[in-house]
């Protein structure tokens, strides 16, 4: 489904180790199966050739990464950027959270990337091997020939409501730029914002109660690079999963996604790795879509600088209460 | 006032430099306001962390509510704007989780005003004991 290829991004990797323009490239390599793709940093060509992975299972964003190797290699690192992979290095740049001396970003387009979820949801379990091309080539232990899937049915959730295909930020640009997209994405949060009170705490407590507190949303969110975190003191009482009750996940969460308002640029990274599918990208569209109503459109990461809603103030905004108003009588 | 009726628990922050001298103000007025009210004093409005709202409701308050200087008298110049920003949306969130929006509330109470330090928090105590307990951000664990 991807239209750039693996080779393009290995040729140009091999192009900037061999001329000496970065000493290490942050990509993508196979984990225990075809679908889990992890992280990896290459610091020699031979590793990079060997286990460089790119497919429709590339969805991690590197630009957190990037805060802890850039403190450990000498020289510069290449990394590939998806479009909305840059917002987010554009936002740690903005807090100050990496040298931009120390990266070189590719750019690279994406066409969305594939829920390994919905894939077995049509293949069954036991998935012994995946190759993506134009389409997606699923073979099961169970089945004798492959099935072939359109990466397009299987799309990530965060993907199918792309907010944009153009890179706001790179070095260089592999393949071609596309354009920020008239997305969807607040259509959910809205349908829940029409519920009554009593139907979103259901459907709230449903979501949350799930949730088993393995930080994995915490220690994948870009916006998350704090050294450390208010929810790592065990004298908090909500430092880890309770078995007698259900607040401890309402406050990580409120609390979490309060801490990344205004900062978090919609990603979407947080709902992808969740083990228990809860929509955690819910809480946070919900902060955005609050701030492009009341306090002007903003798009964390977009640019360089810029200053988020919550660090800001002037004198007109809204008292509280009109902010409740607002909506029942847009309702 | 029936034995049986629920007493709900508030937690009221006030700014130092207006609403908990106007609380002062109230009760040298001989005003009254429900003793349920309990004031926890901070430095400014904006002092107050999200995630004191939410462990005073673990802790088993029934309604929380914010006292700061009016905007444009904040006695660090800037300070309640941010706390106006910040509560518009960490309420509309509780609100958005199924929160009943009536147990939060921001007011803006002079120290001048304690007359209406008096009626405010008699309103919110009203308000709130109308709602009854706090049944959806309680921690069981933090309950006597």
């Amino acid at each position: 489904m991807q239209k750039i290829t693996k080779n393009q991004l290995l040729d140009k990797a091999a192009e900037l180790l061999d001329n000496g323009t970065v000493t290490a490239v942050l990509g993508w390599q196979k984990g225990e199966f075809d679908y889990d793709v992890t992280p990896a940093l290459f610091e020699n060509k031979e590793e990079l050739f060997a286990n460089f992975v790119w497919n429709d299972f590339c969805g991690a964003n590197f630009s957190k990464y990037l805060i802890k190797h850039t403190r450990k290699v000498e020289g510069k690192i290449l990394v590939f950027l998806k479009p909305c992979d840059t917002y987010s290095f554009n936002q740690l740049l903005t807090e100050h959270r990496f040298d931009r001396e120390k990266v070189y970003a590719v750019g690279i387009p994406c066409e969305g990337m594939a829920d390994i979820d919905k894939v077995k949801a049509i293949v069954g379990d036991g998935i012994s091997s995946i190759d993506c091309g134009e389409k997606i080539k699923v073979t099961t232990i169970y089945a004798d020939a492959a099935v072939e899937i359109d990466g397009k049915d299987v799309l990530e959730g965060r993907c199918e409501s792309c907010k944009s295909k153009k890179h706001v930020a790179y070095d260089e640009l592999l393949g071609e730029e596309g354009d920020v997209l008239d997305s969807n994405r607040f259509d959910e949060v809205a349908r829940l914002e029409a519920m009554t009170p009593d139907e979103r705490f259901a459907f709230w407590q449903n979501e949350l109660s799930r949730c088993i507190r393995c930080n994995a949303c915490r220690d994948v969110c870009p916006a998350c690079t704090c050294e450390k975190c208010v929810f790592g003191n065990p004298k908090s009482g909500v430092e880890n999963k309770s078995p007698a009750n259900s607040f401890e996940e309402k406050m990580f969460h409120i609390i979490r996604a309060f801490h990344v308002a205004g900062r978090c640029t919609d990603c979407g990274e947080c709902s992808r790795v969740c083990p228990q599918n809860i929509p955690l990208h819910l809480l946070n569209r919900k902060f955005i879509k609050d701030m492009n109503e009341c306090y002007g459109e903003y798009q964390a990461g977009a640019e360089v600088g810029s200053r988020a809603p919550l660090v800001n103030y002037t004198t007109e905004d809204l008292e509280p209460g009109e902010v409740f108003d607002r909506r029942d009588t847009d309702a | 006032m029936q034995m049986n009726e629920h007493k709900p628990l508030i937690v009221a922050f006030c700014c130092n430099w207006c609403s908990y001298a106007g609380a002062d103000l109230a009760g040298n007025n001989r005003l009254n306001y429900p003793a349920e009210v309990k004031i926890i004093r901070v430095p400014c409005s904006c002092r107050v962390n999200p995630m004191f709202i939410l462990r005073a409701f673990q802790r088993g308050a029934d309604g929380v509510i914010i006292c700061g200087c009016h905007p444009g008298d904040c006695h660090y110049t800037s300070g309640n704007y941010y706390t106006r920003r910040r509560m518009a949306m960490l309420f509309s969130m509780l609100d958005y989780l199924g929160i009943e929006k009536e147990r939060t509330r921001v007011e803006w109470v002079s120290a001048a005003e304690g007359a209406k330090f008096a009626a405010t928090m008699n309103d919110f105590v009203a308000t709130v004991t109308a709602l009854g307990e706090n049944k959806r951000l309680e921690d069981l664990r933090c309950k006597k």
